[in-house]
């Protein structure tokens, strides 16, 4: 079989276990459900795989299949076809989406099992799924924006998969909103850049852009900061991060798959499959650049004060993702693409773990009221380590060498980059201090009595269950969680998706090792062969200067953890009180959402308002409609009054009439 | 032959009828009014028709017969409907249908 038959086959694998689970609600039992779903995923791992076998079985240079089914249009110079691009680059997004997914399914699988809304969570699940594999393996820009609104729309849908919990409705809303916003950024960077190329295929387009753009032309660097706007709302980076915190809302498995395999990662993917248009417009890429580290330092510095254990994560991925993008932006390209993955392994091992603890906790998920799980969850405590040292990037789990390596390659390039490489040190300084308060908190210090009743034996259960964000009284009935909580301990799927994960986490890293292999690197190079600054690697010998530097950093920002919430534990709240400016800033997310609140969306209810009261009460109710009512009604008043009702008057006003007729013929023949 | 004398009696009679249509309150009259304002047009029909030497004015006029005997039904069957329904026999009175 071909390449392409394979990636035809990653995509149909998930669209079916959709239908099938979709169209089987009603009789299939909630598990078995599950279970076609991971199958489902499972299959188009393994599709992915046989994709990697073929395409390393080719010539280097010759790594690149499309495939076209079928022809939407190919009029007036669209040439909109169903077409897939299979190289090393959607190889790679392919793998690591479908492997980690699989994953996330299986853990599903329990984690949901009390669920009553279980089959529609795995068809959306796989749907979600099957958008990301089309978003990457897509061939052309309609294709693609065709995938990206799907993400967009099956995250609204797993958001707000508890429907009747009103905090997560609005979480699906708002982030709903924000990607289609993100979407219209897509789509009118595709329209700049098909304007001048003629054509929406990958392969045609990037042969077209270096003659027909100028070097940062205007209309290729507008294209580039649309597209840009487009990563920026499905990667949550800033300003159009809000949504990400609030989708927390969703099942922690959804948190999973939105944070590690699909979604936020789309943004990095499309930075990194457009890398030729935006080399060709730095200024945009610097913007990309800039953007990304400003996310990382200020999701970090978010994160610190983040009391819900899952929005703490939240930032953590908005802080990782930023370096992703500022690494793709600054051509840093498969060292982004090797955090990607590495993040992919310890983002959904962290969320993982801290569904397992959620578990423990009957649904809590404030770290104020965790503590001391060290002994209660000794298996979750592993991973959760693991997940948390990888994330600070301590030798020698993955976390590190993906992490530094864009550091290194920022650093490299010098000039104005070496101020985002610091930005970036810093932001892994601080990614160690809210990792580890993290950790600290939950895991150590005395026990909380879920975690003693759990050491003996009993697994907590809320008498009343609550809705962790405001604390309502909740039903267990369909739209919300199901009564049945779950730990890894004690559940034999969620334990093997967490163990390998929490391998990958701990070994990924292996692929990249500077000076020693550099697998990644070499297998994504044929996608990245017409990069200028690919080109420009730096040596083996900073590499490794920034890898020590990095873990360095690392190491100190644990250390200052320890020393404020397990060294000295009365530290956080004195320093809370003497910075309490700080900390409003931070607890309020430097008013983000206030600030858009009065930017956009207090306006748009101003002018939503001005559309109700005015435009539509006294323009089109008052003029438009009521005048024509009033016009007719004047009318027929006047011609009422000639329906008297006699008889005598009709037969008058005939006679008149027909005399008058007759008179004028008369005149008018002689 | 002259028509003249035919028009002139046929236009008699027809104003004759126009003005009991107009003048008389009593639906009866009214009706047997419009009788005479048909026939006086039938007059006329049948006089051009004899100086033209054809048939179709006498044609028209049997049809003219016809209508009018339809007209007179429905109308009289109204009269007896005002009737038993105890109305006031007078057209100035039964005004309802006014706008």
């Amino acid at each position: 079989m071909k390449e392409t038959t394979f990636g035809w086959l990653v995509l149909l694998c998930p669209l079916v276990g959709t239908i099938v689970i979709s169209l089987g609600w009603r009789w299939l039992p909630g598990r078995t459900a599950g279970w076609i779903g991971t199958l489902a995923i499972a299959l188009a791992f393994a599709f992915s795989v046989a994709m990697l076998i073929k395409i390393l079985g080719t010539a280097e240079e010759h790594r690149r299949f499309t495939s076209t089914l079928w022809n939407y249009a190919s009029t007036l110079g669209v040439d909109a076809t169903l077409s897939i691009y299979v190289d090393p680059l959607s190889v790679f997004m392919s793998l690591v989406v479908s492997g980690v997914s699989t994953m996330i399914h299986l853990y599903s699988v329990t984690y949901m099992a009390s669920d009553r809304g279980i089959r529609r969570y795995f068809a959306y699940l796989n749907y979600f799924v099957f958008s990301m594999l089309l978003l990457v393996l897509a061939g052309n820009f309609f294709l693609l924006i065709v995938g990206w609104a799907f993400v967009g729309a099956a995250s609204y849908l797993l958001i707000s998969f508890w429907f009747r919990r009103t905090t997560a409705t609005r979480a699906g809303i708002k982030a709903f909103v924000i990607n289609v916003f993100g979407d219209v950024g897509l789509v009118l960077g595709t329209f700049f850049i098909f304007r001048h190329t003629g054509t929406v295929d990958f392969v045609k387009t990037f042969n077209a852009v270096p003659h027909v753009f100028a070097h940062n032309s205007p209309d290729l660097v507008a294209g580039c900061l649309l597209l840009l706007i487009g990563a920026f709302a499905k990667s949550a980076q800033v300003p159009l991060h809000t949504w990400l915190p609030d989708a927390m809302e969703g099942p922690t498995p959804v948190s999973a798959l939105i944070h590690a395999a699909t979604m936020v990662t789309a943004g990095v993917y499309l930075i990194a499959r457009m890398h030729g248009l935006f080399e060709q417009a730095p200024t945009a890429a610097d913007v990309g650049a800039i953007g990304g580290c400003l996310t990382l330092v200020m999701a970090a510095t978010i994160a610190i004060v983040q009391t819900d254990i899952k929005r703490v994560i939240a930032y953590s991925t908005m802080s990782q993702i930023g370096y992703m993008i500022m690494g793709v932006c600054v051509g840093a390209y498969s060292a982004g693409l090797f955090h990607l993955m590495t993040h992919a392994f310890f983002k959904a091992l962290l969320f993982m773990s801290a569904g397992s603890i959620i578990g423990a906790m009957a649904g809590a998920q404030s770290l104020d009221r965790m503590g001391g799980f060290r002994r209660a969850l000794p298996f979750t405590f592993v991973c959760f380590l693991i997940g948390g040292l990888a994330l600070c990037g301590l030798p020698p789990f993955s976390g590190w060498l993906s992490k530094d390596d864009i550091l290194a390659f920022t650093d490299h390039r010098g000039g104005g980059f070496l101020l985002l490489g610091i930005a970036g040190y810093a932001g892994a300084g601080l990614t160690g201090i809210y990792t580890f308060r993290m950790i600290f908190r939950a895991f150590f210090g005395d026990p909380v009595p879920e975690a003693r009743s759990l050491e003996e034996g009993h697994l907590a259960h809320a008498e009343v269950p609550r809705n962790p964000m405001n604390g309502e009284e909740e039903d267990t009935d369909v739209g919300f969680p199901g009564p049945g909580h779950y730990i890894a301990e004690r559940e034999w799927p969620m334990k093997i998706a967490m163990s390998v994960l929490a391998l990958g986490a701990i070994t990924a890293g292996v692929l990249q090792i500077p000076g020693v292999d550099r697998s990644i690197q070499r297998f994504l190079s044929p996608t990245f062969a017409d990069s200028r600054l690919v080109r420009s690697d730096p040596s083996t010998a900073s590499d490794w200067v920034g890898l020590l530097i990095g873990a360095v950093i690392a190491i100190v920002g644990i250390a200052i953890a320890y020393r404020v919430w397990v060294g000295r534990p009365g530290t956080a709240p004195a320093l809370q009180r003497r910075l309490a400016t700080l900390h409003n800033f931070l607890a309020h997310k430097w008013y983000f959402d206030e600030l858009i609140d009065v930017l956009v969306v207090r306006p748009a209810l101003w002018i939503g308002r001005f559309a109700d009261s005015v435009l539509e009460r006294i323009v089109i109710t008052g003029t438009i409609t009521d005048g024509t009512v009033g016009i007719v009604r004047a009318g027929s008043a006047a011609v009422r009054r000639l329906q008297t009702g006699f008889l005598r008057y009709y037969a008058a006003a005939l006679v008149v009439g027909m005399s008058g007729i007759a008179l004028y013929f008369l005149i008018s023949s002689s | 032959m002259a028509i003249g004398w035919y028009l002139v009696v046929s236009a008699l009679i027809f104003c004759i009828g126009a003005g009991g249509v107009l003048a008389r309150r009593n639906p009866l009259v009214v009706l047997l009014c419009l009788e005479l304002m048909l026939n006086a047009a039938n007059l006329a029909l049948v006089a051009f028709a004899r100086v033209h030497g054809r048939e179709d004015g006498q044609i028209f006029a049997l049809i003219v017969m016809v209508i009018a005997a339809c007209e007179v039904t429905v109308g009289l069957g109204l009269i007896v409907a005002i009737y038993r329904r105890r109305l006031p026999i007078d057209v100035d009175e039964l005004s309802e249908l006014n706008g």
